[in-house]
């Protein structure tokens, strides 16, 4: 290890304050420092200089609204998604420039700030390459069609007689680039009908999809250029830090006394936020001169609050409470899995086999605390400058918080330093926004330091799943329940209102149970999905992977026990059940194959791990396998892995030294990107499956810092060897899906391995050593 | 009045000597490559050289930087073309991107030290970094192949 100061930085920014701080008086050069124009548009551009947009130069032509091309030349593509580390900015730009037949040279991208004509602005979901593949290729066609109608009526000649390559247009021995096309004036554009008739390029035919290029975001990322919310700086702005009151909803402030911190240098005041919203009740910002100045002040800045109803929970009554719901037949949501009258045949099953399985509350810890940058600028607009990956759905929030009408908030786009889901929930930028007005539109910069992003986390919900099986005298599977009890996201976040409708008419939030509508066939299958009212009441959010991170670790160690509990090996129990019949046929365009798919996935994984071989990988190690559709079943990845691991029976430590993985997620649009993908969800499926997890307590997360909270490192990350299925079908997404099959199949092998059954997440040491002693 | 090295170039701030350096740097200097995580100096984010020396910046008190010589990722190489740097952008390393300045730092310190790292080495020295993508395995063939270059061009 390197010298690293291994101090307390409490111990750095607890000292008395003797000396006088004050702002830098002199430099030896000029350092670059920037700011952005007030009213500017602050989309974020990566591998620009500054990061900043390009802008047309001279004449331009759009064929849609999801690019421009210059009389340069130069085709600045427009992204609705936020950055979040999975380039999509590239993956985006590779689909349009394949159709549009563009030299990638020319292809600049640009993170557009959120307005109504760019649609609902979100990233999550694994949705945004399933979203992207039709919009852009379409748009790359309009603009290939125009190009060869202006060349060809340029040239006399006929449209047909010309092809398009390198942003050039050529027919015979005529030739001209989309630059001087441009220049010579441009205009056609396309109504909806037209632009859905246009003909698109067969698969066969990609020249950039499918290969490999340096990411348009990486360079900027070894460098130190690239910009994050929290390096977004406004002439002028001034530093605010919060104090969170004791429950995240509920709270509000009785009185605030900063007499200790008007002595002190750099502090400017304290602000009660009267969030008008309900989305950050009670929480109060110290503002001062420097970011230091505000953290130190509000160390002696004393509020006093009345807490709201969750001051006293724990993360056991929240266990205690799903257990109750699970048992309360009356209450959930049925969905709609075809036939779901499995109670007749429980009744009257030969044998039966029930389960329950847990999860513990799990923190994001992004590595990038939660920020916003706000001010009220020149004319009279708010900016919020911060990075969010669904800036729809916060602006009307930002809107009500300010009192402003539609159009008087701009959100201004930047990097997330992670988003794993965390900023799916904007709540910090409305702390920012309210900061701001508090101070009568200054700019204020909010940083939550790393204590307080985790007490004001939207973490993922504790769950409680209660899986069953029935069986003839044949041990033939007749039918299967599954009821999962989780905090409803949705609702948590007032969303209720766009949930899904269950069989039974009831609603229900999708991300909170997916997975669990599997493609196997079982007969009568009944899933009930079960809302854990007191989980929504500390504002729960999605965390990578959301439901499927636990109805699969559930679903899938429960393929194994009944796989074990009839005799038959789990990988070919699972095949004789993913069958492509019925609703699990799967339909165009994103789950044709269905569970044939899945099925190939999972033989593939076997023979590529040798799971199943005579030779055992050692005393007290073994593989287990695990498969899932990833994330829902309107866009499934097929994905399965097998995971190699030791156990030390003494300590109850798991060792993952190996986890295989194959991947059917249709047309790889950028292979190295996807592998990255599946190479970081896979560890951090090993991070939530051995690791990570904390406590509610006092209606807290007990864990605030990585003193506590320990997520994988480099020393702990086991070897990996990934593979994608060669598919023509329609791509869908991979931000999620590699996350979803680590649990289980650790899972399943600590059992051959040790044949200990571990039915909580995460299983550490602890965890593992009850089940190998009870 | 603090003074020192920042990139090679002699600046001099007017703060608390208990300011951390990562805000001297990040707010005062206008650097904003250096990264704020953890502030407990347990995620690597922040890391700079001072005196050569790999050094969590959020856990550094301004006034025990004065008189020596900081590096931050900007300063790095001329062209942002390190080695490490390259490598980073060959292979694709970074995914968020926030961790990385941090970690190609704390790299190039590991280089300085030990020029030909074994893979264990290079676990030993970057397990301090904490990536929250995972982006480890990438992390480790970038150092793998940066140690290579940096051989290569010694050796020639």
């Amino acid at each position: 290890m390197a010298d690293d100061l291994r101090k307390s930085p409490r111990s750095a920014v607890a000292l008395p304050r003797a000396s006088r701080r004050g702002f830098l008086v002199a430099m030896a050069s000029t350092v670059a420092m920037f700011g952005f124009p007030l009213g500017a548009d602050a989309a974020i551009a990566p591998g620009e200089p500054g990061e900043r947009p390009i802008t047309p130069n001279g004449k331009m032509f759009e064929p849609t609204i999801w690019y421009w091309i210059d009389q340069a030349g130069r085709i600045n593509v427009h992204v609705i998604n936020a950055e979040i580390g999975q380039h999509i900015g590239t993956a985006t730009a590779r689909i349009l420039a394949d159709e549009l037949d563009a030299d990638w040279k020319d292809i600049h991208i640009e993170h557009v700030d959120v307005a109504p004509k760019w649609g609902n602005m979100v990233t999550g979901g694994s949705m945004s390459v399933w979203g992207a593949w039709p919009r852009y290729r379409q748009a790359g066609a309009a603009g290939r069609v125009a190009l060869i109608e202006a060349a060809a009526k340029l040239w006399g000649v006929a449209p047909e007689s010309c092809q398009t390559r390198n942003s050039m247009v050529t027919s015979g021995t005529h030739s001209i680039s989309y630059g001087e096309l441009v220049a010579s004036g441009l205009s056609r554009s396309f109504t909806d009908a037209e632009l859905k008739a246009l003909p698109l390029k067969p698969v066969s035919d990609l020249r950039l999809v499918g290969r490999n290029v340096v990411e348009l975001d990486v360079p900027d990322k070894t460098d130190g250029k690239a910009l994050f919310g929290i390096d977004a700086k406004v002439e002028g702005m001034v530093y605010g830090v919060p104090l969170l009151p004791p429950t995240r909803l509920g709270s509000s402030v009785v009185s605030i006394d900063d007499s200790v911190a008007k002595g002190m240098k750099g502090y400017i005041r304290t602000v009660d936020l009267k969030d008008p919203t309900g989305i950050v009740p009670g929480v109060v910002v110290v503002i001062g001169q420097s970011l230091m100045a505000a953290k130190w002040a509000s160390e002696k800045v004393k509020v006093t609050w009345t807490a709201g109803p969750t001051a006293a929970l724990t993360e056991q009554q929240m266990l205690d409470r799903a257990r109750a719901l699970i048992r309360d037949a009356g209450v959930g949501t049925i969905l709609d899995t075809g036939d779901t009258e499995t109670a007749p045949i429980f009744a009257k099953a030969a044998e039966t086999l029930e389960a329950e399985y847990t999860c513990a509350s799990v923190l994001h810890f992004q590595l990038e605390p939660v920020n916003a940058t706000a001010l009220r600028n020149t004319s009279g607009t708010w900016e919020v400058h911060t990075g969010t990956q669904w800036p729809s759905l916060i602006l009307p929030a930002l809107e009500q918080a300010v009192g402003a009408k539609s159009g008087e908030v701009e959100i201004k786009s930047y990097l997330c330093g992670g988003g794993f889901g965390r900023r799916l929930n904007g709540d910090y930028a409305v702390v920012g926004l309210l900061a701001s007005k508090a101070m009568d539109g200054k700019p204020v910069k909010v940083v939550f330091f790393r204590e307080e992003d985790a007490l004001f986390d939207s973490f993922r919900s504790p769950s409680v799943q209660r899986l069953r099986m029935a069986f003839d005298k044949g041990k033939q599977v007749l039918a299967m329940d599954h009821d999962a009890a989780a905090g409803w996201t949705m609702e948590a976040m007032g969303l209720g209102a766009g949930m899904t409708k269950g069989k039974d008419g009831r609603t229900f939030d999708p991300n909170s149970i997916d997975g669990a509508d599997h493609y196997y066939s079982v007969g009568p299958h009944k899933v009930r999905a079960i809302s854990l009212d007191l989980a929504n009441q500390l504002r729960i959010g999605f965390l990578r992977s959301v439901g499927p991170g636990w109805t699969n670790f559930a679903l899938e160690s429960f393929m194994d026990e009944a796989a074990h509990k009839v005799g038959v090996d789990p990988v070919q129990f699972r095949l004789a059940h993913l069958k492509p019949e019925g609703r699990n046929a799967g339909s165009l365009p994103s789950s044709v194959g269905g569970a044939a798919r899945q099925a190939h996935v999972l033989k593939r994984v076997v023979e590529l791990s040798g799971y199943g071989k005579q030779e055992a990988p050692g005393k007290d190690s073994a593989i287990g396998i695990a498969t899932t559709y990833g994330q829902n079943r309107l866009s499934p990845t097929w994905i399965a892995c097998a995971a190699k691991v030791h156990v030390e029976r003494k300590s109850g430590t798991i060792t993952v030294q190996k986890l295989w993985i194959v991947v059917d997620c249709g047309v790889v649009i950028d292979p190295d990107g996807s592998l990255a993908q599946i190479q970081g969800g896979a560890l951090w499926g090993v991070s939530l499956a051995v690791l990570e997890g904390t406590t509610i307590e006092n209606g807290r997360p007990r864990d605030r810092n990585l003193g506590t909270y320990k997520p994988l490192r480099m020393i702990d990350t086991p070897e990996l060897a990934i593979e994608f299925v060669k598919s023509t079908a329609a791509p869908v997404g991979l931000g999620e899906p590699g996350v979803t099959v680590v649990a289980p199949a650790i899972a399943n092998a600590v059992f051959n391995a040790v044949g200990v059954r571990v039915r909580h997440l995460p299983m550490t040491p602890d965890v593992v050593k009850k089940a190998l002693t009870s | 009045m603090i003074t020192f090295k920042l990139n090679g170039q002699d600046v001099s701030v007017d703060v608390d000597g208990d300011t951390p350096l990562l805000w001297v740097i990040r707010d005062e200097l206008g650097l904003t490559g250096t990264k704020f995580g953890c502030g407990i100096g347990m995620c690597g984010a922040c890391t700079v050289h001072v005196g050569g020396r790999a050094t969590r910046s959020c856990a550094t008190p301004a006034s025990y930087v004065s008189g020596a010589e900081v590096v931050t990722i900007e300063g790095l190489d001329p062209k942002g073309a390190h080695p490490l740097q390259t490598a980073w952008s060959e292979l694709n390393v970074p995914q968020c991107g926030y961790c990385q300045s941090g970690q190609i730092m704390q790299a190039a310190a590991l280089l300085k030290d030990i020029p030909d790292p074994t893979d264990d080495d290079i676990d030993a020295v970057m397990t301090g970094n904490l990536c929250r993508c995972m982006t480890y395995i990438r992390i480790r063939d970038a150092v793998r192949k940066a140690a290579a270059t940096m051989k290569g061009a010694k050796n020639g």
